[in-house]
């Protein structure tokens, strides 16, 4: 799910497009840097430049090959995609599904051992290998390398922070939105709910779980994952997660829906604002993804922005 | 001996006042419209209008191969699927999947895209491009391949430049830009043209029936103009979009 289609009357429409024009008020500068495909990029020749990403050069001159912003580090000049899939980065947090369980037993006797494919939205599947993990079912693993000669990535989840993903919702958003910092985990203590927000995209909102240092029987590399995923099963369920936990979970999925669908930035504080506001604002879980509640997201980051820029100002 | 292919003799295609049938001058393309984000759940889609002619076009991918026999190790497989809805039509005609017509338009806008496509960038994947034609009025295939164009800049895959595409005919002794359905059944010559705008190249060139050098020269002229009209315009809707991208996302 990438994009909510709200039914909005015709005063919604009409707040929702102040709103927008707002925001088109308060950065003024954007305008120049934007690019379309095969938009000549100015750059100062006499002091030498570096292409990167999404350029390409055409009778001595740079031009982009990709839709986005023209961004300039130092001699570098790249162009900034805003574009609905992962773009491989080394030292990344990443939150992995496994694809299909079909596809790793597959890989697993036949093709590759001792290897799972990993989908992470990005143009191919990931490579983990076995041996360089601690538990299977829903994991979390960052980049080890990435191959730049033939694509494929590969990953590894060794550090105990990486775990079995439970109790909890994945969500999809377009990977631009997310935007890259050094904390991706997140705990929110007043709800006890843990929020990571991954760089492809994939963002999981669950129970909270503490750091388990004590894991039983970290190394799996010749049991398998069908064997202890029996073992699994046929133990009942002890705990369970309480309903208001759930309905907190979704709220924040629904926050996070909303903006997703806006295409607003997301942080781990944007998220938050919008939930007290729900909160606040006395809105049901299911009223979040209506359209009443659409337009008072926009209004509000419109309040957000300006009061950081008068902060600045 | 007059050797013209006959034309419906009579239909007047140009008025004596220099007017064609829907009130063009034979120089004038029809109202095009583009929107980006038809398709909620494909990487990049777009809808774009001509006139009546209507063409909605889904691009995914880059992504894995699904067929691992058609994955090729140094570039990305490129497929299209062309399709024209029932309504789309005056008569509501039940079309067979994979008939010829459509084979060869999927081919050719295939053909057209893998050109600007930098297919190496992107070893080991695949870009799907679907098109529907929603609504004929002649000028599907350069509708297509337009809203193709503007479907993978919104995917954001590289390409060396954008394809823009339009048609042109040559009635009554006149060239005209962009035919519409009457005069497309004229049966008088039809050319297309295909061209990367930045860099001048010609990728698409089809024309139905004979047409005299002469002839042909005033028509591709025009058509090139055409097409570089279209270009300005997909070049202003793609900037407008990632500008409204950008500013929504914010810092």
């Amino acid at each position: 799910m990438k994009e909510l289609q709200v039914p909005l009357n015709q005063t919604q429409k009409i707040r929702l497009q102040t709103a927008l024009q707002k925001l088109q008020d308060l950065s003024s500068k954007v305008d120049h840097s934007i690019v379309a495909v095969a938009d000549t990029i100015s750059v100062n020749h006499d002091d030498g430049f570096l292409k990167g990403h999404g350029t390409t050069e055409l009778d001595g001159e740079v031009v982009a090959t990709v839709c986005g912003v023209v961004e300039r580090v130092n001699k570098l000049v790249y162009v900034r995609a805003l574009k609905p899939r992962y773009q491989a980065e080394r030292d990344g947090y990443w939150l992995g599904v496994i694809a299909d369980g079909a596809v790793i037993y597959v890989t697993w006797t036949r093709i590759v051992p001792e290897r799972w494919k990993v989908e992470i939205n990005f143009s191919q599947d990931a490579v983990l290998m076995l041996s360089s993990m601690n538990m299977p079912d829903g994991i979390q693993a960052e980049v080890r390398d990435t191959f730049q000669h033939d694509g494929t990535l590969h990953l590894q989840a060794r550090s105990r922070k990486y775990g079995k993903l439970e109790k909890g919702q994945l969500l999809t958003v377009s990977p631009y939105l997310v935007k890259r910092s050094k904390q991706h985990f997140h705990h929110l203590e007043e709800f006890g709910i843990d929020l990571i927000l991954g760089s492809n995209g994939y963002i999981w909102i669950g129970e909270h779980v503490e750091a388990r240092d004590n894991q039983e029987n970290p190394s799996n590399q010749q049991n398998g994952t069908s064997n202890k995923r029996s073992v699994n099963l046929a133990v009942p369920e002890k705990t369970y997660t309480a309903l208001e936990k759930r309905q907190q979970i979704c709220r924040i999925a629904n926050a996070i829906r909303v903006l997703s669908s806006l295409g607003f930035n997301m942080t781990k504080e944007i998220i938050m604002v919008i939930v007290n506001m729900s909160i606040t604002l006395n809105v049901e879980i299911h009223e979040m993804l209506g359209a009443e509640f659409y337009v008072r997201v926009a209004e509000k980051e419109v309040e957000r922005r300006s009061s950081l820029k008068m902060g600045r100002g | 001996m007059d050797r013209r292919i006959p034309l419906r003799k009579e239909i007047e295609y140009l008025s004596p006042e220099g007017l064609r049938l829907d009130g063009r001058l034979p120089s004038e393309l029809r109202q095009i419209s583009a929107q980006i984000g038809a398709v909620p759940n494909a990487d990049g889609s777009a809808v774009f209008e001509m006139g009546n002619t209507k063409v909605i076009a889904a691009v995914y991918g880059p992504r894995k191969v699904q067929n691992w026999g058609q994955q090729i190790n140094d570039q990305a497989l490129v497929r299209c699927e062309y399709s024209v809805a029932n309504f789309s039509t005056g008569d509501r005609v039940r079309r067979p999947k994979g008939d010829r017509r459509s084979t060869e338009i999927s081919l050719v806008i295939r053909q057209t895209m893998e050109a600007c496509i930098m297919t190496h960038q992107m070893p080991r994947t695949q870009i799907d491009i679907y098109v529907q034609v929603l609504q004929a009025d002649g000028g599907t295939r350069s509708a297509c391949i337009n809203a193709a164009t503007l479907a993978l800049a919104a995917a954001g895959i590289p390409m060396k430049d954008l394809v823009t595409s339009c048609g042109a005919g040559y009635l009554n002794g006149t060239p005209l830009l962009d035919l519409n359905y009457v005069e497309d059944s004229a049966g008088g010559p039809d050319v297309i043209l295909g061209i990367l705008p930045t860099l001048n190249r010609v990728t698409l060139l089809q024309a139905d029936s004979k047409l005299t050098m002469d002839a042909f020269e005033s028509v591709m002229q025009l058509v090139t103009e055409g097409c570089m009209a279209v270009a300005d315009y997909i070049r202003s809707v793609l900037r407008e979009h990632t500008k409204q991208l950008e500013l929504r996302r914010g810092v």
